[in-house]
């Protein structure tokens, strides 16, 4: 099943590559798959995500949107059993391929979780240079520096720029959240992977949440999952719908502009799906 | 049987059974708390005698002398103190290693029978441990761990201490290789629900950032689960502490004077009791054996509860941690 | 997996590269990989070295008279240990009779009745008596029994000590099977007007009971393993006797006699005590443990 898949791909990529030679920018799934052991919960989707951009995919629970974002920075294979099948190319080079280093892989891709997950035995200002620390030692003023300006971008500073000594796990669920977003862009990624980032929270601090994506798109390209497709509506700029066929596999049904998909969709099983909840 | 239960309860009589059996429980239960109490005042009474005689220079002097009827038992503690020491320094850093390899790297299909093996480590009865120590540890010690460790460390300053003196394949070191072999089960398998209990979305977090895997247990994990470990390491204390049979059979059972080197032969509380015990020949020297099991037990009881707050926090978890 | 043909050359952002911090990180992953599994086969490297030695050394020691005759004085070829494993089966017997009712009402106790004030402070007891060293024990029974009630050495003080160190194993394993037990199923029971004490006697204990007979035997085989507190109290006997106010003999102290003599054909017979010990013990705990795997109720 393998040999077949890596097949596939070779002789889909081979035209491909040569686009992906010339130091193409930004990131392109190219006929990828997932499994969880057995079980492929995606099949060969392929989208291209626009820099300095918000992508929302959104579709109905169990349609594989979460493994697909899983896989953009090589999460998806954390989780025992789960492998991957395809082509993730970031910046022109796969990330799956032989000689790349996952480590450094979730260095330029990072992500937020559906649940906050600051570390608790961490203060918010250890929390903020947690992923710093691991690859360098910087000097305290410079490390100030980082934690101001990573804690402004997520719109946190003005409410823990005195309590930066506090747990990180004292924080509003709200506050945790921008925290973790903090957390991700303090090592600059290129591209931030949000994973529901709102559903736990309540609606205020939602919204903070969308109006905080708006503002971080300026710098950084950003992929949302969401369940929520007034959200996806509000905050997206490109929507990637996804369902599970009849063999509860996921596949991309469409992917476009966000008002064209939600205004003018291509394809009936979107139609079918926006029109249902929006109805 | 049952036509005459049923016929009294129809009688009223069904309250009764209930009572009655709720009284036959109540009592057993509170029979085990008689019995700790019992086991206290019985201890403390048949150590009295040598209490009274040596007050605290009991618990600070080293002079144990059946024939001059003198009695102190500073060097009992001390190696006490030491072998738990040296079996919690080797086998703390293992048991973390054993079940960071059981929860973190392990293919799921494999970690139930590797825990399993490890476990098994627990039910072997301490004769064996003391059968194995005597005749297959020891002169492996003697022969190549002492010599060695003397050439090298002992050569040291300030620790070399540790490594001095001659070597003679019964001694300290020797009892707490032991001791750590004997607590490596329970040390694993405490850490291991500890580490189990850390939530899979601290790692995700830690290796989202870009951390290797190492990182992320070291940034991620280990913090998390610091305080469970420590109970873990604590329970595996409380064990070595009271640990008999083996210690007694490698430790050399001599209570010269107190040394720095970890090759002198020792004495642990324990090791003394069992070793003396049937051979006590008055009244002073029973209960002066009798009182280092008391300070045994108080000590034995100290270190259970510690284990349990610790524990018992960590049930907790950590404060406030991301509750949503 | 790997369907990479599609790579840029490499140099890429996100190669493995030659970058000093980058390769010292990876470094340290792959050694603290090898020492963590190291540690783990640490773990079962000891076990395996136990066993062998136990299994080698023990072998050349079982023969019919090993099962059946008494040890004989040094010098005189052949005697057994049977003594000794009678009296451990004989203590563990008497044991189990005193141990089991206290171990098992205590669990059904603390289980059942967990409401009530006193529960805590059964738990913190049954906790603490865990935690004796079993050599407290032996002193505790010594003062007792020994020293006062009876006036010498003898099997049933032996028991009394065995049966204390089985109360804490049985209480705790009871009472986390019988919470096991669905809350339904007692509520259908006393719905149908069945009294509580025979609920939990006829309804909620049989559907433990793959549990509790785990908890017993895992007591049992810890308390025939155990020497120390039987030193002080049991003692040890080389003749046969059934006698529980006459001290009785016990495989582990006659392997603890038996090491602890000078003569290379005692020490093999420690070997082989040994080996019937630990094959008694193994066996009991794997097949405890396959019977509850899987049955747990609930």
């Amino acid at each position: 099943m393998i040999t077949a898949e890596r097949d596939t791909v070779k002789q889909d990529s081979e035209n491909k590559t040569g686009i992906a030679r010339d130091g193409e920018h930004g990131m392109r799934v190219v006929n990828l798959s997932a499994w969880y052991g057995p079980v492929q919960a995606v099949r060969d989707i392929n989208l291209s995500i626009v820099p300095q951009a918000i992508t929302a995919i959104i579709g109905p629970s169990g349609c594989g949107k979460s493994t697909l974002l899983r896989c953009l920075n090589r999460m998806h294979e954390v989780i025992p059993g789960g492998r991957v099948g395809g082509v993730v190319l970031l910046d022109g080079q796969n990330i799956y391929g032989p000689e790349v280093d996952p480590v450094r892989v979730r260095r330029l891709v990072g992500m937020v979780f559906q649940k906050p997950n600051p570390f608790p035995m961490m203060s918010v200002y250890d929390n903020v240079v947690a992923g710093i620390k691991l690859n360098r030692s910087l000097p305290k003023s410079e490390l100030d520096d980082i934690v101001e300006r990573s804690l402004r971008q997520a719109a946190l500073w003005g409410e823990v720029k005195d309590k930066l000594n506090v747990s990180g796990a004292s924080l509003s669920g709200g506050q945790q959240q921008r925290l973790c977003i903090a957390r991700a862009i303090a090592i600059k990624p290129e591209i931030i992977l949000m994973d529901e980032p709102a559903s736990a929270l309540d609606p205020l601090a939602t919204y903070r949440i969308e109006e905080l994506m708006g503002d971080l798109k300026e710098r950084y390209t950003i992929v949302v999952v969401t369940h929520n497709m007034q959200q996806a509506s509000r905050v997206s700029d490109y929507t990637a719908f996804m369902l599970a066929g009849d063999d509860r596999i996921g596949e991309l049904v469409e992917y476009g502009d966000t008002n064209e998909v939600f205004t003018n969709p291509r394809d009936k099983r979107t139609e079918g799906y926006i029109t249902g909840r929006f109805g | 049987m049952d036509k005459i239960a049923s016929g009294s309860r129809f009688a009223g009589g069904e309250d009764q059974g209930d009572k009655l059996f709720r009284w036959l429980v109540t009592g057993l239960a509170v029979g085990t708390i008689v019995l700790l109490a019992l086991i206290i005042f019985l201890v403390f009474g048949d150590a009295r005698s040598a209490l009274l005689q040596f007050g605290l220079s009991f618990l600070t002097t080293a002079i144990w002398d059946p024939v001059a009827e003198r009695f102190g038992a500073l060097a009992f503690i001390y190696g006490t103190l030491v072998t738990s020491a040296v079996a919690l320094l080797i086998a703390g850093p293992i048991s973390v290693g054993a079940a960071l390899f059981l929860t973190e790297y392990v293919p799921k299909w494999l970690r139930e029978p590797l825990s399993f093996l490890i476990e098994l480590l627990a039910v072997i009865p301490s004769i064996i441990y003391g059968l194995w120590g005597l005749f297959i540890l020891a002169p492996l010690m003697r022969d190549a761990v002492e010599p060695f460790l003397q050439n090298t460390l002992g050569q040291v300053p300030v620790i070399g201490a540790l490594f001095s003196g001659a070597i003679l394949g019964r001694d300290m070191l020797i009892a707490g290789v032991i001791l750590a072999i004997m607590i490596l089960p329970t040390v694993t398998a405490v850490s291991r629900e500890v580490l189990r209990a850390v939530p899979d979305t601290q790692r995700e977090g830690m290796i989202a950032l870009g951390a290797t895997k190492w990182e992320m247990i070291q940034g991620a994990v280990l913090p998390y689960a610091k305080a469970g470990i420590a109970g873990a390491s604590v329970l595996g204390l409380a064990r070595a502490l009271g640990e008999t049979m083996a210690v007694t059979m490698v430790i050399g059972n001599s209570s010269s004077a107190i040394s720095p080197s970890l090759f002198t032969p020792g004495y642990t509380m324990a090791s003394a009791i069992a070793n003396q015990f049937t051979e006590a020949d008055s009244e002073m020297y029973f209960s002066a054996l009798v009182a280092v099991a008391l300070v045994l037990l108080l000590v034995a009881a100290l270190v259970n509860v510690a284990a349990r707050l610790l524990v018992w926090r960590v049930a907790r978890g950590p404060q406030g941690s991301a509750r949503l | 997996m790997e369907g990479s043909d599609i790579t840029v050359g490499s140099g890429g952002a996100l190669t493995r590269d030659q970058d000093g911090i980058w390769q010292r990180r990876r470094l340290v992953d792959v050694f603290m990989t090898v020492l963590i599994t190291v540690s783990a086969l640490i773990g079962v490297a000891v076990l395996l070295a136990i066993l062998a030695y136990v299994v080698i050394n023990g072998a050349p020691a079982l023969n019919l008279d090993f099962f059946t005759q008494r040890p004989l004085p040094y010098g005189e070829v052949g005697g057994g240990v049977a003594p000794a494993i009678l009296g451990t089966l004989y203590m563990l017997f008497v044991a189990g009779l005193i141990g089991v009712p206290i171990g098992v009402g205590t669990g059904i106790y603390l289980s059942e009745y967990a409401g009530t004030r006193l529960a805590p402070a059964v738990r913190f007891t049954i906790d603490l008596i865990a935690g004796l060293p079993s050599i407290v024990i032996g002193v505790f029974v010594w003062a007792l029994l020994v020293r006062h009630l009876v006036g010498h050495f003898s099997g049933l003080a032996g028991s009394v000590a065995l049966a204390i160190v089985m109360v804490p194993i049985i209480t705790r394993t009871v009472e986390e099977v019988l919470r096991l037990v669905p809350g339904s199923l007692r509520e259908a029971a006393l719905a149908l007007g069945v009294p509580r004490w025979r609920t939990i006697l006829r309804v909620v204990l049989p559907t433990a009971r793959s549990g509790v007979t785990t908890g017993v035997v895992l007591a049992m085989a810890r308390a025939g393993g155990e020497t120390a507190p039987l030193l002080l109290t049991s003692l040890g006997n080389q003749f046969f006797n059934t006698n529980l106010l006459q001290p009785m003999a016990a495989l582990p102290v006659q392997i603890y006699n038996y090491a602890s003599s000078p003569f290379a054909d005692w020490h093999t017979k420690a070997w082989g005590g040994a080996l019937v010990l630990i094959a008694t013990i193994g066996v009991l705990s794997l097949v405890t443990r396959l019977a509850t795997r899987g049955q747990r109720p609930g």
